[in-house]
């Protein structure tokens, strides 16, 4: 009975996280212009978004910054979680915590509004660069946090053992710490993929003119009204999250059955 | 490893701390001090509290982001227990991530659909026989669709502080001779506190800065401090006042962090 009554419980809480995503999609292929009455199937709504040539252009720009904002934070994020795992002082390390997460809690709109004084104070034109750069540094912090875990499981032993077989610190790096690490360095990755593709606020304060990313478009867009040309957008953008969290899946259970194999080995 | 070599790997790290971290709240803080002639005044302090309108809009804004982590929480906390319990709940849980990587706009976007006069809502109104409403631009419709982008957030951390939690404490405790509700009450929701506390901090502060939300959903009905400073920034170009009502939101976001605790943000993955 209990177990029933949970049931229900979740299948109702997926229901409603997962209606409104279905409703969009299904009327994306309604031959109405509106939202409401379902009227009959049509791809026209695809044909426009994909003739769409200033969508089509927003949405490369915004895979563009996902993607090299992610990989520049990653790398910065990844150096910085070393960094703070080798202070030894508590001191140092609490503050250098607490400094990085600053830009974790702080409401995107504050983010935003510092930036813009910031970018407008060092006269840096508001466009790609400012939106690239404002991307990255809230990407960071959320990567050292992924990274940090894994490096705090790391045994010192194994660390020691390695110096002791002569390995440079290249080699401790790149054959020891990055190769045990990388579960937590993917993980900040497809973290600040989701970041910078859910990013609307931040991306509204220092864009300017002349660029727009998805979210921005959208936001212009849906202040006008309903237009299906959004609905069918977000299927394709709902096509495309579900490949990324399959592989991010992935890449989760084939890290994990590699650990268990090793494991098995060893014993 | 030589000590010099790792200060090299922290410079790009150290220069983000110092350029993106450090100065823009300074920046935010300075600016919070000139006024529209750009004279050094503390004059958008005093506007800020002797206004009633300001200090009227704060504690809406305050009210609202405190109904949203309530809802929120109310109906994230069996859920995330709930999961916990399923055979699959990595992956049950990642189907609750999936919805976060939609992105919000999309989100909202829905609920104008739904919500609109002949939406889905209405049909269904209509169906059981209340008869239409107005429910988009509702103050009512918006912390609906704040609590529903933010289910995710909180379902997370509890879900994680649920994983930590040691069985054995379960077990001793059903031993013992307590019953589920004593279990619960007594021994999972005190260890999951953390978990909660850390839901709280990525809700509460969202949800005082949405601003989006307030325009499309909300109907501009719901001022949040959010939205003031959008306001501020980009419409009127006000920024030293813009910057003083964000120099308050830094303060509330201290305040909600000390009172939640030292909890880090759990990272939103499943692990």
């Amino acid at each position: 009975m209990k177990q029933k009554l949970a049931k229900v419980y979740l299948i109702l809480v997926f229901i409603i996280l997962y209606a409104p995503i279905i409703f969009l999609i299904v009327y994306s292929f309604s031959q109405g212009e509106t939202m409401t009455n379902y009227h009959g199937f049509t791809w026209r709504h695809y044909q426009t978004l994909f003739s769409d040539s200033r969508m089509l252009a927003i949405v490369a720009n915004t895979l563009l910054v996902a993607l090299l904002s992610s990989l520049i934070a990653t790398l910065i994020g990844t150096l910085g979680a070393l960094s703070i795992n080798r202070t030894t002082k508590r001191v140092t390390r609490e503050s250098l915590l607490t400094l990085n997460n600053v830009l974790m809690v702080s409401p995107d709109v504050i983010i935003g509004a510092s930036f813009l004084i910031f970018f407008t104070m060092l006269k840096i034109p508001l466009g790609f660069g400012s939106v690239l750069m404002s991307h990255i540094a809230f990407e960071i912090p959320i990567v050292v946090l992924m990274v940090l875990p894994r490096l705090r499981e790391m045994s010192s032993s194994m660390l020691d053992a390695a110096q002791d077989l002569g390995a440079t610190t290249r080699q401790l790096l790149s054959q020891v710490i990055i190769p045990f690490i990388s579960p937590g360095i993917f993980a900040g990755f497809f973290m600040a993929l989701t970041y910078s593709l859910d990013d609307f606020a931040v991306t509204f304060f220092v864009t300017g003119n002349g660029f727009s990313t998805l979210s921005v478009e959208i936001y212009s867009r849906a202040r006008q009204g309903i237009n299906l040309e959004i609905n069918a957008l977000s299927g394709v953008m709902f096509l495309f999250s579900l490949l990324l969290v399959g592989g991010y899946y992935w890449i989760q259970q084939a890290s994990r059955k590699r650990k268990h194999r090793k494991r098995e080995v060893a014993s | 490893m030589t000590r010099r070599k790792t200060w090299l790997y922290f410079i790009p790290y150290g220069l983000w701390l110092a350029l993106f971290v450090i100065a823009p709240v300074a920046l935010i803080i300075y600016q919070s001090f000139f006024d529209l002639g750009h004279h050094f005044t503390i004059s958008n302090y005093s506007t800020y509290f002797q206004s009633a309108t300001y200090l009227k809009m704060t504690l809406n804004s305050v009210w609202y982001a405190f109904l949203i982590t309530l809802f929120t929480g109310l109906i994230s906390y069996p859920t995330a227990y709930f999961l916990h319990q399923l055979k699959h709940r990595q992956f049950w849980l990642l189907l609750v991530i999936l919805p976060t990587w939609i992105n919000i706009l999309l989100k909202a976007y829905a609920f104008i659909g739904i919500f609109s006069q002949a939406g889905l809502a209405n049909q269904f109104l209509t169906f059981i026989g209340i008869g239409p409403q107005q429910i988009l631009f509702t103050n009512a419709s918006f912390i609906f669709v704040a609590t529903y982008i933010q289910i995710p957030f909180m379902i997370l951390p509890i879900f994680n502080a649920l994983d930590d939690l040691n069985p054995a404490f379960v077990n001793a405790s059903r031993d013992l001779g307590a019953s589920n509700w004593q279990t619960f009450r007594r021994v999972i929701f005190p260890l999951t506190l953390p978990g909660v506390k850390a839901g709280v901090q990525a809700v509460f502060i969202p949800s005082l800065s949405l601003f989006m939300l307030t325009r499309l959903i909300g109907g501009n009905k719901v001022i949040t401090l959010g939205t003031a400073i959008e306001e501020h920034f980009l419409t009127t170009m006000n920024w030293g006042m813009g910057s003083t009502i964000g120099v308050v939101l830094i303060i509330a976001m201290i305040i909600v962090m000390t009172l939640t605790g030292d909890q880090r943000p759990k990272g939103g993955t499943p692990r």
